[in-house]
Parts: structure tokens; sequence; C-alpha cells
């Protein structure tokens, strides 16, 4: 019994390493000089810390300005898009708004469209507007797209939320938009800050459409830059491998910050 | 009830709540997703005023042979990304919850943590961090068969025609496999582990009841993983895009990757269109089928 426990531990244990192998390799091989990367390949141990590479790149791709582009467009489009989820399901869920069940399910469609039937319409249309290649354009498009899921999941909890709180508040002369804010907001609060977390992942991870709006410099997002630059193959082996880091750490960090919130997030969203 | 305590204005009072998506959605979605279907009638460059063609696109597509093959290496691509996914993520979660479980709830944490971590990347670091890895010259993968004595085995893995699907397969499943396995543990929770000892008092196997007992009570959560990851697999462009650019000669080619490259690299927008829309309907036709499969089971 405890030996067959043993071995399927260790079993699951050797497959985890095996998970991990890639990202122990990007980082052993990040902090390698070329040189000791073309005498003793990819699987050593650096001879020495070697801190140039990544120096190098960052430079090469103004990782800074990439990391702010990054952070400025998640963030927005987080904030953003929790805030039009709640009002529009305020008015679906709370409100029970006159063919609701209509609009939720036109969300649910909105939310599995592919971005390859919008992208080259919103490319035109932004070249129109006079938005192409700005981030504000980028912000405006996922603003929408990630509303679409957070209104259908809001819409979904909010139609079970508590009447008689609503009814009491009304009760005590407040209007909608202070119960929105006194009442609702508060208690919903676990929801939202989940969808603040995934708002802000998933913007940071997109690539598609990012790459065909942001072609400047200026503009472009940390995977539109290390996208860009893999598709080119232009990068050697030492770069290649401090590009992978430095795509990874901020995904490592969101990751060790919101563990319990993308853990419990995912259970949560799957399911309703 | 409601109606009866409220004037009927009531409902309509919350209607300027609805304004701000309603707005976002026209603008990003609708009139977007409308333009392409109209541009998928046309021949256009994407300058000057697109060519009415009618049909014509799409009876281009499908006689078709690149949007063929395309096709079925989106096939190959849902195996990776939700077949094997979901039976790997079904196996891993019931043994980690069997075995490790609750009582050493850390080492819990610290597994799901490990087979998770590739879900939070985005793609297209995944795609570096491999692109890299099976590099045919410098990358690890070679390195590792030379190291074992296996020279023999090393292949330009994402290079060459017989091993690139393959390869990519490979990738997408190391992304993927964290989801399933994170949602199959959460359902894992909920079941009544009455049922196991029930089961296990009649005598049934750690097999039988996986297949009994545990499939049965998962199903919704198997439901929706396979419907989303197979959605997800139809929109491959990211991942492919950073691994291969749809090649060697077209063999890890998607529908959505073939549609970005008449868009904007052949510049042959309304066939682009034409690719896009048949990907939506068959993204909306496999959500339906799912959802109706999905009540039927319920019912």
């Amino acid at each position: 019994m405890s030996l067959r426990r043993g071995l399927v531990l260790g079993v699951l244990v050797v497959l985890a390493v095996v998970m991990l192998f890639p990202f122990l390799l990007v980082l052993l091989n990040a902090l390698k000089s070329p040189a000791d990367y073309t005498a003793n390949g990819p699987l050593g141990l650096p001879e020495s810390l070697y801190l140039q590479g990544i120096v190098d790149f960052w430079e090469r791709v103004d990782f800074g300005l990439k990391l702010t582009n990054s952070t400025v467009i998640a963030g927005s489009v987080s904030v953003l898009a929790v805030l039009v989820s709640i009002l529009t399901a305020y008015a679906l869920g709370i409100g029970r708004v006159r063919g609701r069940v209509w609009i939720v399910a036109v969300f649910l469609l909105a939310n599995l469209m592919p971005q390859e039937a919008l992208v080259y319409p919103l490319y035109f249309l932004a070249k129109e507007a006079d938005l192409y290649d700005t981030k504000l354009a980028v912000i405006i498009i996922f603003t929408a797209v990630q509303s679409a899921f957070g209104t259908y999941l809001l819409s979904s909890v909010l139609s079970t939320f508590p009447r008689e709180l609503v009814e009491a508040a009304r009760i005590d002369g407040a209007g909608r938009w202070q119960i929105l804010w006194r009442v609702v907001v508060p208690i919903c609060w676990p929801t939202l800050s989940v969808l603040l977390v995934f708002f802000f992942i998933w913007t940071w991870n997109e690539f598609f459409i990012p790459m065909i709006m942001l072609v400047s410099n200026d503009n472009q997002t940390v995977p539109v830059a290390l996208g860009v630059l893999q598709g080119q193959r232009l990068m050697d082996a030492t770069a290649q491998s401090a590009s992978a880091l430095l795509g990874i750490l901020p995904a490592v960090v969101f990751f060790l910050i919101f563990q319990r919130t993308l853990t419990r997030g995912i259970a949560v969203g799957a399911i309703k | 009830m409601a109606v009866l305590t409220r004037p009927r204005t009531g409902r309509a009072g919350y209607l300027p709540y609805l304004l701000p998506a309603a707005v976002l959605f026209v603008a990003v979605i609708a009139v977007p997703l409308a333009m392409n279907i109209g541009i998928s009638f046309t021949r256009w460059q994407g300058v000057g005023s697109p060519d009415w063609v009618g049909l014509d696109q799409y009876r281009t597509l499908f006689a078709d042979e690149t949007f063929w093959v395309s096709f079925g290496n989106n096939l190959a691509l849902v195996v990776a990304m939700a077949v094997l996914p979901t039976l790997f993520g079904l196996l891993l979660a019931t043994a980690l919850f069997d075995v490790v479980g609750k009582r050493y709830a850390r080492t819990t944490t610290a597994l799901r943590a490990a087979f998770y971590l590739p879900q939070v990347l985005p793609a297209v670091v995944a795609g570096v961090v491999w692109g890299w890895i099976l590099h045919p010259e410098y990358g690890s993968a070679n390195a590792l068969l030379r190291f074992l004595g296996l020279e023999s085995w090393t292949q330009n893995w994402l290079g060459d025609e017989r091993t690139a699907l393959l390869s990519v397969m490979g990738v997408l499943v190391w992304i993927q496999l964290g989801y399933p396995l994170v949602i199959f543990l959460a359902g894992l929770q909920r079941i009544d582990p009455q049922l196991h000892e029930a089961a296990a008092l009649d005598g049934a196997s750690w097999w039988q009841r996986l297949w009994a007992v545990t499939v049965p009570q998962l199903r919704p959560e198997i439901f929706v993983v396979l419907l989303t990851c197979t959605i997800a697999s139809l929109k491959s462009f990211d991942k492919i895009f950073v691994l291969t650019r749809g090649g060697p000669g077209g063999s890890t080619n998607t529908p959505a990757y073939f549609s970005f490259q008449n868009f904007f690299e052949k510049t042959n927008v309304g066939y682009g269109a034409a690719i896009a829309t048949v990907l939506t309907v068959l993204i909306l036709g496999l959500t339906f089928l799912f959802l109706r499969a999905q009540n039927r089971s319920d019912g």
C-alpha cells in the first residue's frame, strides 16, 4: 500500500520536474557567456555568472519600455473591463432588463469569436479613426473582448444575488447607482478581484491583435517584441535564452503573487 | 412578485448601465464581424475599392488543398490541446488527489503549481523557449540526445516536415496540461468520498473506480475542458507564428495562421476573410453541438 503510494508520488514528482526542466534550462543558459555556451553546450552549468547577455538583450529591445507598455495596456484593460462588466451585469442580473437571456447569449457568442474574424476590419477601422499604432486602440479592443467574458460570468453571479439586500437598501432611500457601489460591488468584490487578475494576465499574454496594431517600437508590448524577434529568426543562442528568461520572469512574478486567486478563479470560471 | 411592488419603468431605468458594453460590442465585435463577412464576398487588396465576387472565395477555398491540409493539421492540434491534456490531466489529477491529497496539502500545491506554470506564460514566450530548446544546432533537445549517445536520434525538430507537427503537438501538450489538471483537482473535491468507499468495498480496482465513479462525476468539468481547449486550438495563431510560421512546406499551417497569411502577407484580404468566416462558423457549430450534447447528458 505505502509502497504503491510512494511509487505514484515518485512518478508525479519526476513528471513535475520534467515540466519545470525547460524553465531551468532557460535560467542556466541565460546566465552563461556565449563562449561558454559554444564550448560546453546548453546542458552544462555556467562556468561563471554572466549577466551581459541579459543586459545586452534588455537594451536591444528596450525591455523597460516594453514592460511599461504591457503594464499600461493590461492595467487599463483590466480596470475598464471590470467596470464595464459590472455595469452590464448589474442591469442584467439585478435590474432584470427585458431580453436579458438573449443579451447574455450575445456576449457569450462574442466571447467565442476568433480574433482572425475581427482583425482585418479592426485594423482598417483603426487606421480610419487615426488610432492605428496607438495603445488606446489595443485598450479599447481588449476592454470589449474581456468584458464580454466578464459580463457573462458576472451576470450569472448577480442573478443569485440576495434580493433582500437590494430591497433593504432601496427602502433606505438608496438609488440604483448607490446600490451598485455601496451594496453590490463590496459583496461581489472577491469575484471582481479574480476578474481583475485574469483580465490583466490575459491581456498581458495577448499577441495577435497587439502585433497587428502596434508596429512601432515605442508602443510594443513584451510578447509582441519577443514574438516578432523570434519570428524573424535573428537571435543567437544566448540572446534567445535571455529573451526567454525576460519573457518568463513577469509571468512567474504574477503567478507567485496571484497563485491563490488564479487557482480559485479557474475553478469558478470553468464551471459557471 | 417584483412587478407588483415596482412600477414598470423600474427595469428601463437600468438601460443606461448597458450603454458602455453596447457601444464597445458594436464597435469592436458586431461591426468588424459583419465587415469581415462582407469582405469575404469580395476580391480586395486592402486598398482601393473591393470587387464583389459573390461566393467565389468560398469556392476557391473548398477546392484549396492548402486549406484542407491546414484543417487536418488543426485536428492534430485538437488532439494535442484538448484530447491528450484531458486524458493526462484526469490521470494526474486523480493520482494527485488520491495519493498526495489532503494529507500533504503543501506537496499537492507545489506539484499543481509545477504543472500549471506553463499556462501562465504568454504563448509567445513558451514558443521562444521551445524554439530555442528544439533548435537543430544549439538546442538542448539534440544536445541531450548526443549526451546520451543517441546521435542518430537528433532531428531538425521544427524544420523537418516529418517531425514539425509532432514537435508542435508536444509543445502544446506541455503548455496545456496544467489547465485540465487544476479544473479536475477542483472538481474532485466535490465528489462524495462515500461513492469511492462503496465501490472499493465492492472490490473495484483503482482503474475501475476511475472509470465508474470519477469520470461520470467529473462530466461537467470534462465537457468544459474539452470545449474550451478545442476552441482554443482552433485559434492557434501565436504558437504557430513563433514556432514554425506554418512551415516547413505548410506542414504546421492552421486555418488561423493561413487567414493571417492572406490578410497581411499576401494581401489577399477577401480570401483571408473567407477563411476567418469559415473558422467562425466552425467554432459556433462546435459550441452548439457540445452544449446540446451536454444538455442531453444532464437530462
